[in-house]
């Protein structure tokens, strides 16, 4: 039985998407950064891939200074704002909060780190200022969270920076991707208005950079270049019955519901395939949006998920069931979606194989694949001199991340193969100083 | 018959007599006839009502605190003066709390000037039942200005004389309240003593400002833009008044004369403290501010544990038992030793004690370097102060180990006596020599690792 009643409107969507870690209030952020012990060269700050002064920006809201606070974390990570509700605290920061070892309750970091940066970005005060200008200019591709920071730290040095975004909104997958109940739309955009207004970088919308010509007049144009293409649509399952109605890739079915929140029209029983971040969120999402039955499929055992823990746990809590050791054979059906066929696998000699003889069918009206994102291959390939690893990731210096072709550098999804948004705003960053240390290294002057 | 059944808290206070030794110190919460009640009923053993006197007035806006992390008034100001309510009301409220309560102890806490208003108004509370008298000489704001309350406290001949009236015209017992704010607390005591004080009380509050309002830049608490010193009290003051506690009651003296104990008690330990330390009956106001009557169930169930383990039955059995554990510096053992001692399972990594030592203390724990965050105590670097063991988050995880064998035994003081003090610093018996301190110039080489460098600190 459903867990969620179907939303019928904004209102109903709104408490079935309720935000996990809801804003703190004023007494309950007083409280939890009290507990903090501000340790020294802390783990917490350690575990945060942008490396967050955690203590010292928890110890300033508790002394009252929450803009000194949210300077804190603007200063190591652009994105702070959004991070603070939408990473994987549990793996990071609070994960390796020193309270754990004592089986005590972690600081909350994240919802204390969201205070701080929402009260800024409400009160509109500006806390950055670009650099004088250097006259030089820097292109960016794609408005991601490491597109944004890339921009945000290259303007504070004084570059002038374009940013060519192929969609109608900044953030990247943080918008598009990321689960409503960690983040809404409008606090997303919230927070890319805040940074856009304090440092003024152009943002060229509806500009997807997709050939050689594209590339070249870049080249000519600008000193340097940033790719923060992140990754691309979800990636074919090669598999009969793909293309039937009610078939839907994970990537594309959660950029439409973080559109059209309650106007998307979940099925009555749905089968996600997959077993990563992605699939459990599509499968939570589907059982928020009202469907029947939720069906959680995955070919291994659950123990060799790659999704957190917790995000299964949430899964399997907004009532989803969990379906392992199944591999999808076929997707069945005339026009529509009518069912998935599964053979049962098992481990044989450490090596995944499917039990003969064990096909079984789950009936459904809607298949979300959340097997992966394809990658950005086509485009990247365009590029001169651009080496890519085995796995379609730009190879980049990870002091500068300069890619091979001195030009480009590189970060987030691009160069990890799908991380979080934290990483890609520490890329970002570190590339903006990368190029920064290039140009001012060669002098270079922008082609005319 | 359990051995609780046995203990017997009540108190003989210097002829006031009360079920317990937990009374409210002259304050709020003893300002009205009501409130006293509602403190008997709660378990309250004895209450000296807010000090009466002369006709004043108060300001509004009265109280300031000191907060601490997440703890509220770990240290609280007042600028409040005297009651403000007519005497009238204060008498008759008085004889009818001694009616329903004629076992506990109503004491009257008296201000005036002249003395013809000190034997008007002892009479006219004795009328009214009070079972003792507490002379205010303590409070440091507002009275004193006009000549009374801590004006009196820290001016020992015109305290003596004070007494010696008050004496002459009291048939109830006397016991003089003194003020902290004074260089040394025998001067007033011994003054009060002299004067034929029946009983002495400890500490009124501290002169202070507990804060500045970074607006209006006025202390608080804040007066239509200005304010005043007040006077602090609260858990903040309580090693303040222990102290003094025991400064009077190692008094040859003044130790004869019975002392209730205020300043900071909140707990049954805080009582306890108090009363190793000589106090027979202790006195609360703060905690009562902070969280009503209902605190003094806490005090009782804790004193009677405390007492039961302890096999006591009065609270005379172990007064003062901490007073000869509680001597000069010159006669502590310069042979005794202890060494901190990290308890690896218990360990979280906070790493605070390895910052607190090599920044703030002798440079005796280093930072692991196995990977783990679990620090070392360089053993013969710790001179064993207890700064890591206090500073450490979790329980009985740093522990100060004994490290000497428990023989020897030296003091100050022989060494004076034998002619025997170090008179250089090379000498083998100072004890800093030999002390490992790093060079000076080591420190710089401890830059603070950054995860990227590309930090906008300067902006
Ligand atoms: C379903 C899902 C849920 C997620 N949940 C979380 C989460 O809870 N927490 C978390 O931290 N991370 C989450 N992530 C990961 C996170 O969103 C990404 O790691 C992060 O957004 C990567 O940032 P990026 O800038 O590298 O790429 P993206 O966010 O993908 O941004 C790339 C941008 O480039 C644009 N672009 C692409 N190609 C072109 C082109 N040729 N020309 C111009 N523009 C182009 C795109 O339109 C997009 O705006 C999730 C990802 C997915 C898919
Ligand atoms: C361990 C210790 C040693 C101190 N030694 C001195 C000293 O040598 N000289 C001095 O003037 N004050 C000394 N003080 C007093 C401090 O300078 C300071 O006045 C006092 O601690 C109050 O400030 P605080 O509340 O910030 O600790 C010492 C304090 C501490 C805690
Ligand atoms: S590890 Fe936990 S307690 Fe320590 S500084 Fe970080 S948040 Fe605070
Ligand atoms: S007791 Fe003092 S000297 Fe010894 S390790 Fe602890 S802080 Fe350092
Ligand atoms: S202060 Fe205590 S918990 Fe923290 S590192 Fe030291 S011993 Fe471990």
């Amino acid at each position: 039985m459903a867990e969620y009643k179907r939303p019928e409107n904004e209102q109903e969507f709104k408490e079935n998407f309720k935000q996990k870690k809801p804003l703190m209030n004023d007494t309950q952020a007083h409280i939890e950064s009290s507990r903090c012990l501000f340790c020294y060269d802390a783990p917490c700050m350690n575990a945060c891939p942008t490396g967050i002064d955690i203590p010292l920006f928890i110890k300033q809201i508790n002394t009252g200074n929450k803009q000194g606070a949210a300077k804190t974390i603007y200063d190591s990570n652009w994105m702070g704002n959004a991070c603070g509700t939408i990473c994987p605290t549990e793996v990071l920061c609070e994960g390796a909060c020193v309270y754990n070892e004592q089986d005590a309750p972690p600081i909350l970091i994240g919802r204390l780190q969201n205070h701080a940066t929402i009260s800024v970005i409400k009160s509109g005060k500006q806390l950055y200022f670009p650099g004088e200008d250097n006259g030089k200019r820097v292109a960016i591709i794609g408005a991601g969270p490491a597109g944004i920071s890339c921009a945000c730290e290259l303007r504070t040095l004084g570059y002038s920076v374009d940013i060519f975004e192929a969609k109608a909104q900044p953030s990247g997958l943080t918008v598009h991707g990321v689960a409503p109940y960690k983040i809404s739309n409008e606090e997303v955009m919230a927070e890319m208005d805040y940074l856009q207004n304090q440092l003024g970088y152009n943002i060229l919308y509806n500009h997807p950079i997709s050939t050689k010509e594209d590339l070249k007049k870049l080249e000519s144009d600008y000193s340097a270049i940033f790719i923060g293409v992140g990754l691309g649509k979800t990636a074919n399952l090669q598999m009969t019955g793909e293309n039937l109605l009610g078939v839907h890739g994970a990537v594309e079915f959660i950029e439409e519901l973080r559109s059209k929140h309650s106007e998307v029209k979940i099925a009555q029983k749905v089968v996600v395939i997959g077993g990563g971040n992605t699939a459990m969120d599509a499968a939570s999402e589907s059982a928020r949006l009202g469907a029947e039955e939720v069906t959680l499929a995955y070919r291994r055992g659950k123990e060799s998920m790659g999704a957190y823990d917790f995000e299964y746990d949430l899964a399997v809590s907004a009532g989803v069931k969990g379906l392992f050791n199944a591999s999808p054979v076929e997707i069945i059906g005339g026009e529509r979606v009518e069912g998935v066929r599964f053979v049962k696998t098992e481990i044989v000699n450490g090596r995944l194989t499917n039990i003969e003889g064990s096909e079984f069918t789950v009936a459904c009206d809607m298949v979300i694949k959340a097997t992966g994102q394809a990658k950005q291959g086509k485009l990247l390939r365009l590029i001169d001199k651009l080496t890519l690893d085995e796995k379609t990731r730009i190879v980049v210096n990870s002091d500068t991340n300069q890619t091979t072709n001195p030009m480009y550098f590189a970060g987030g999804d691009a160069i990890n193969g799908g991380a979080e948004v934290v990483n890609g705003a520490y890329d970002g960053k570190l590339a903006a100083n990368g190029i920064h240390q290039w140009i001012t290294d060669n002098q270079r002057q922008p082609k005319t | 018959m359990s051995k609780k059944d046995k203990i017997d808290l009540s108190v003989n206070f210097a002829g006031i007599k009360a079920p317990n030794p937990f009374w409210l110190a002259s304050a709020p919460p003893t300002n009205s006839g009501y409130q006293i009640m509602k403190a008997f009923d709660a378990g309250w053993g004895g209450a000296v009502w807010k000090t009466l006197g002369m006709p004043t007035i108060n300001v509004s806006s009265r109280y300031g605190s000191t907060n601490y992390g997440n703890s509220r008034m770990a240290g609280f100001s007042n600028i409040e003066l005297i009651t403000d309510r007519p005497l009238e009301d204060n008498l008759r409220e008085m004889a009818e709390v001694k009616k329903h309560f004629p076992d506990h102890a109503v004491i009257a806490s008296l201000m005036v000037d002249t003395r013809q208003e000190w034997e008007d108004i002892i009479k006219q509370v004795e009328d009214a039942g009070a079972d003792g008298i507490e002379l205010n000489f303590g409070c440091p704001h507002g009275m004193c200005e006009r000549g009374m309350g801590s004006a009196v406290g820290q001016e020992p001949e015109v305290l003596k004389t004070i007494v010696e009236w008050v004496k002459q015209a009291a048939t109830v017992p006397v016991i003089t309240k003194l003020s902290p704010n004074i260089t040394h607390i025998t001067d007033p005591g011994l003054a009060a003593v002299h004067g034929k004080t029946d009983a002495i009380s400890l500490i009124n509050t501290v002169k202070s400002i507990v804060g500045i309002d970074l607006e209006t830049y006025a202390p608080y608490p804040i007066v239509d833009g200005k304010g005043t010193n007040g006077g602090y009290c609260g858990p903040a003051v309580k090693p303040i008044a222990l102290h003094m506690l025991k400064d009077l009651m190692q008094h040859p003296e003044i130790s004869n004369t019975p002392i209730s104990g205020i300043g900071g008690i909140e707990t049954w330990r805080d009582v306890v403290e108090f009363i190793l330390l000589g106090a027979t009956s202790v006195q609360v106001c703060t905690a009562v501010m902070h969280y009503g009557f209902g605190i003094v169930r806490e005090m009782e169930a804790g004193l009677i544990d405390f007492m039961e383990n302890k096999g006591y039955t009065t609270i005379y059995d172990f007064a003062g038992k901490a007073l000869p554990n509680v001597t000069e510096w010159k006669h502590l053992n310069l042979k005794s030793e202890v060494r901190a001692k990290i308890n690896e399972d218990k360990c979280i990594g906070c790493d605070l004690c390895y910052i607190a030592c090599d920044d703030g203390a002798h440079q005796a724990i280093a930072l692991p370097t196995d990977g783990s965050r679990i620090p070392l105590i360089i053993e013969e670097n710790c001179v064993g102060c207890n700064l890591c063991s206090l500073v450490c988050p979790v329980e009985e995880c740093i522990t100060m180990e004994k490290f000497d064998d428990g023989k020897e035994h030296e003091t100050w003081h022989e060494l004076t006596e034998q002619n025997r003090i170090p008179n250089t610093w090379n000498d083998d018996r100072a004890g800093g020599k030999g002390h490992y301190v790093p060079e000076p110039t080591e420190a710089l080489k401890h830059k603070r690792k950054d995860k990227s460098g590309i930090n906008n600190k300067a902006m």
